[in-house]
């Protein structure tokens, strides 16, 4: 799979949900690269952002879109890697703060 | 005399050392690093999720001390520590605000 085919996959699963992509569309392609890159890496399409163990039973809750993504977003209009962001994000009618960790340390196996 | 005048001119105007601890895949690490090349800031970075083994596990040790969530990038800039891509936080570190 390349990027636009996981783009244009994501897009219509993600917009179902009320998710975009940033409309940074060479930030979102360069992400997506970078996912694609942890698959063949690790197997499993891992947050390009986070620090992964190649465990993906470990690294199960931020296989992109990761757990964090939902509350992210609901709080600050962004994922952690500002990859997918709501429409109001997108439109600029909410700040785009930094989306600090909210992965808690313990989840971290290092 | 004043300290500055007793100094050469690449010691008046030399920048507090400068260390990312980065992810070669981070959206964040890479306008990091982006913004520090266009302000012609001279920094050392390390691509932890490039590393591994025993280097890899001294990296995560080091990056630790400095921020124990060990999330990226954590950037150093002489004795201060900024977590994620800071860039107003950044600046004033490096004195450009």
């Amino acid at each position: 799979m390349n990027a636009q085919q996981l783009y244009d996959m994501m897009k219509k699963v993600q917009e179902a949900k009320g998710y975009y992509f940033n409309e940074d569309r060479e930030r979102v392609f360069d992400l997506l690269e970078s996912l694609i890159l942890n698959k063949q890496r690790y197997g499993y399409m891992g947050c390009p952002c986070r620090l992964l163990s190649g465990d993906r039973a470990k690294d199960r809750d931020i296989i992109c879109p990761c757990v964090y993504s939902v509350p992210d977003i609901a709080e600050f209009g962004s994922c952690y890697c500002n990859l997918y962001v709501s429409k109001e994000w997108n439109e600029g009618k909410m700040p785009r703060d930094y989306v600090p960790e909210r992965r808690p340390p313990e989840k971290m196996p290092f | 005399m004043t300290d500055d005048e007793s100094k050469s001119p690449s010691e008046i105007k030399s920048q507090p050392d400068v260390k990312i601890y980065s992810l070669s895949t981070c959206s964040h690490c890479k306008s990091a690093k982006k913004f520090l090349g266009e302000c012609t800031i001279k920094y050392e970075f390390v691509d932890v999720d490039l590393l591994e083994g025993d280097e890899r596990k001294a990296i995560i040790d080091d990056v630790k001390k400095f921020n124990p969530r060990c999330s990226f990038p954590t950037v150093i800039i002489g004795d201060k520590v900024i977590v994620g891509y800071k860039e107003k936080e950044i600046k004033e570190a490096l004195g450009l605000e």
